[in-house]
C-alpha cells in the first residue's frame, strides 16, 4: 500500500503508530511501575530534582506482600474467578439454547422475542440498579455471591444468543436434516450435530462474558457490602481508601493483580474475542 | 416382516418427555424459558419496580406513598441534575467524535500490512479488556495534584512553570474525565471498524487510484460510505455505553469538585444509594430512558434497513 519515500512511511505510520500504541498503553507500564517502587520514591513531589519517576533501581514486592497479607486480595480474586466463571456458564447455556430456537426453529412471535432479546442487549447496569438492589434484598440474596451470578446473565444471555444466532444461521439446513433422516430427534440433533458445529462461536461468547462480567462494577458496589464478599474491581476501590488516603503502591499492585486473570484469558483466545466482539457489532 | 418392523422401530421410540420436543414450538419454548425467565425477573421486573419507585416517595427501609411526578418536578429544578444532564451530553458528543476520528485512523493504520500486526492488534484491545476501574485507578494516580506524572513530563519539556490541579478544577477535571473514556473507547472503535474495513475489496480502491483519485477522495468516495453501516452500528453502541456511564467517573472525581463532574449514573448512585432516598434515584436514572429509547429505535430501524437492502 505504501509507495514512495521512506519519510512517507516514517510520517505516515510509523510515529502515529508510535504515539498511539504509546497514549493506549503507558498507564500499564505506569501500573507496573508503581506496584514495584518504595514508599520513599512513590511520594515525591512531582518537581523535586534528580528524580526519574520512569525508573526505579530498588524495586520491592511490599506492596503485593500487604495486599495479601493485611487486606482480603485473595478472597476478591477467588469470588472473581468464581462469579464470573458460574454467570458465563449461566449465560452460555441459556444463550446457545436460545440462539438456537431464534434462528433456527419455526415457532409464533420469533421475530418479537428476537427483538425483545437485542433491546435488552442494549439497557446498561446504570438504568436499572436502585430498584434492582431493592429486588435483590427482597429476595435475601443481598451480600451474596448468587445476587451477581443472577443478574450478570441479564447482559451477558442477550449478547451470546445474538451472537449464537449468527452462527448457527451458517449452519446448513441439510447438515440438520440427515441426522433427522437417520433417526435423531430434534433434541439429539441440535446437541450432536448443530451445537458442535458451532463451537468457535460459544468460545468467541464465552471469553467475551467472562471478560465482561470480570470488568463489572455498579452490581457489585451496590449488592455486595460486606468485605469477604467483594469482587476485585469492588474490593480495590473501597478497601484500599481509607477516608482521602490513597494507598497508591498497594492500589497499582492490587489493579495489576487483578487485571492479571483476566488478560491471561483474553491472551490464549485473542481471535476468539475479536471474532466477538467485531460479530457483536455486526450482528 | 414382524422381526424387521422392530428392528426399524424400537431403537427410536422415544420417551413421550421427549416426544413433545419433536414438536418446533415445544422445543422452541423449552430452550427460551431460562432466558426468559431471567431476563423477565432481572430486567422487566426492575424496570417496572423502577418506574413505582419513581412516582413513590420511598427510602431505604421506608416504602413511601405515591406522590405522582413530585420527584421528577424536583429534579427538573435541582441545579446538580441539570448540571449532571449537562455533563453527559458534553462527555457523550465529545468522546464520540474523538473515539470515531481516532478509532477510524487507528482502524486505518491496523489495516496496512506490516511486521508484528497480529501482536499490535493484541496489545491495542488491552485498554478495553482490563477492568475499567482498575486502568482508571492508574489514570487517576497519574492525574494525583501532588504527585502527578504528568505534571512532571509537561514541566520538563517547559510547558508549565507550576503545577496544574487536575482534578480539582471543574473544567480540567471534565476534560480529565474526557481523556480516560477516549482512551478507553479507542480501543474498541479501532478493532470494530478494521473488521468493517477488512471486508472492503482492495480493488476498490485500486480502481479509484487508476481513475487518478487522489487518497483522501478515494477515502471519502469508496472506503466511507461502504464502512458506514458499520460505524453506525458501532458509534449508537458506544453512545448508548457512553451516555449511561459510571465507573470513570466515580474513580475518578466522585462527582467532585463541588458535584461538577456527575453524570446521570453518579448523582443517580449518589442520591439512591449515598443518601437512600431510592425514589429520587430511581427518577434520576430513569430520565436516561428517553434519550436511551430514541437510540435503541435509531439502532433498530437501521439494522432493519440494512437486512432489507
Amino acid at each position: 500500500m505504501i509507495e514512495g519515500a521512506i519519510w512517507r512511511k516514517w510520517v505516515f505510520f510509523y510515529v502515529p503508530m508510535a504515539l498511539f500504541l504509546l497514549f493506549l498503553l503507558f498507564p500499564f507500564y505506569w501500573m507496573v511501575i508503581t506496584s514495584v517502587r518504595p514508599d520513599g520514591e512513590l511520594y515525591r513531589p512531582w518537581n523535586s530534582i534528580n528524580y526519574n519517576p520512569f525508573w526505579t533501581w530498588k524495586p520491592t514486592l511490599d506492596h503485593v506482600r500487604y495486599l495479601f497479607e493485611e487486606t482480603l486480595f485473595a478472597s476478591w480474586l477467588w469470588n472473581t474467578t468464581f462469579i464470573a466463571l458460574a454467570s458465563t456458564a449461566i449465560s452460555l447455556v441459556c444463550g446457545v439454547f436460545a440462539g438456537y430456537a431464534l434462528s433456527r426453529l419455526n415457532f409464533p412471535f420469533a421475530g418479537s422475542l428476537g427483538t425483545g432479546i437485542f433491546i435488552t442487549y442494549l439497557v446498561p447496569q446504570t438504568l436499572l440498579f436502585i430498584p434492582l438492589a431493592e429486588i435483590i434484598r427482597n429476595y435475601r440474596l443481598g451480600d451474596t455471591p448468587w445476587s451477581l451470578i443472577l443478574t450478570y446473565p441479564t447482559f451477558l444471555i442477550p449478547f451470546c444468543t445474538w451472537l449464537m444466532m449468527g452462527y448457527f444461521k451458517a449452519v446448513p439446513k441439510e447438515l440438520e436434516e440427515c441426522a433427522r433422516i437417520d433417526g435423531a430427534s430434534r433434541w439429539q440433533a441440535m446437541l450432536y450435530i448443530v451445537i458442535p458445529v458451532a463451537i468457535p462461536g460459544i468460545l468467541s461468547a464465552g471469553i467475551f462474558a467472562f471478560t465482561l462480567s470480570w470488568n463489572e462494577f455498579i452490581y457489585a458496589l451496590v449488592f455486595l457490602s460486606s468485605p469477604e464478599q467483594k469482587t476485585v474491581p469492588v474490593g480495590v476501590t473501597s478497601e484500599l481508601i481509607r477516608g482521602d488516603v490513597f494507598f497508591w503502591g498497594p492500589l497499582m499492585a492490587g489493579a495489576l493483580l487483578g487485571s492479571i486473570p483476566v488478560a491471561i484469558a483474553y491472551s490464549l483466545f485473542v481471535e476468539h474475542y475479536v471474532a466477538g466482539l467485531t460479530g457483536s457489532v455486526k450482528g | 416382516m414382524a422381526i424387521a418392523e422392530t428392528q426399524v422401530y424400537l431403537p427410536q421410540a422415544p420417551r413421550p418427555r421427549l416426544r413433545l420436543l419433536e414438536d418446533e414450538r415445544w422445543l422452541a419454548f423449552v430452550l427460551l424459558v431460562p432466558t426468559l425467565v431471567l431476563l423477565g425477573m432481572f430486567i422487566a421486573y426492575p424496570f417496572v419496580r423502577g418506574i413505582l419507585l419513581s412516582v413513590s416517595s420511598a427510602r431505604v427501609g421506608v416504602p413511601g406513598d405515591f406522590v405522582g411526578l413530585a420527584n421528577f418536578y424536583k429534579i427538573f429544578n435541582d441545579g446538580i441534575f441539570r448540571t449532571s444532564a449537562y455533563n453527559t451530553f458534553v462527555y457523550t458528543g465529545v468522546t464520540t467524535v474523538f473515539k470515531l476520528a481516532l478509532g477510524l485512523w487507528l482502524a486505518m493504520l491496523l489495516n496496512r500490512n506490516f511486521r508484528g500486526k497480529a501482536f499490535t492488534r493484541a496489545f491495542i484491545l488491552l485498554p478495553f479488556i482490563i477492568p475499567t476501574v482498575l486502568s482508571t485507578f492508574a489514570w487517576k494516580w497519574m492525574f494525583d495534584p501532588t504527585f502527578s506524572v504528568l505534571n512532571w513530563l509537561l514541566y520538563h519539556l517547559g510547558l508549565i512553570t507550576s503545577r496544574i490541579n487536575w482534578l480539582g478544577d471543574p473544567d480540567l477535571a471534565m476534560i480529565s474525565i474526557i481523556i480516560v473514556n477516549i482512551w478507553r473507547g479507542v480501543p474498541f472503535f479501532a478493532i470494530s471498524l478494521l473488521a468493517g474495513l477488512q471486508t472492503i475489496s482492495p480493488e476498490l480502491n485500486e480502481a479509484a487510484a487508476i481513475d487518478g483519485a487522489k487518497p483522501w477522495q478515494r477515502f471519502w468516495h469508496v472506503t466511507w460510505p461502504l464502512l458506514l453501516p458499520v460505524t453506525m452500528v458501532v458509534v449508537l453502541f458506544s453512545v448508548i455505553q457512553t451516555f449511561a456511564d459510571f465507573q470513570i467517573v466515580y474513580v475518578m472525581t466522585g462527582g467532585g469538585p463541588a458535584n461538577a463532574t456527575h453524570l446521570f449514573a453518579t448523582y443517580a448512585y449518589q442520591i439512591g444509594i449515598g443518601t437512600g432516598i431510592l425514589s429520587e434515584g430511581a427518577a434520576i436514572a430513569l430520565a436516561m430512558f428517553p434519550i436511551l429509547f430514541l437510540v435503541v429505535i435509531i439502532q433498530l430501524l437501521y439494522i432493519r434497513r440494512v437486512e432489507v437492502r
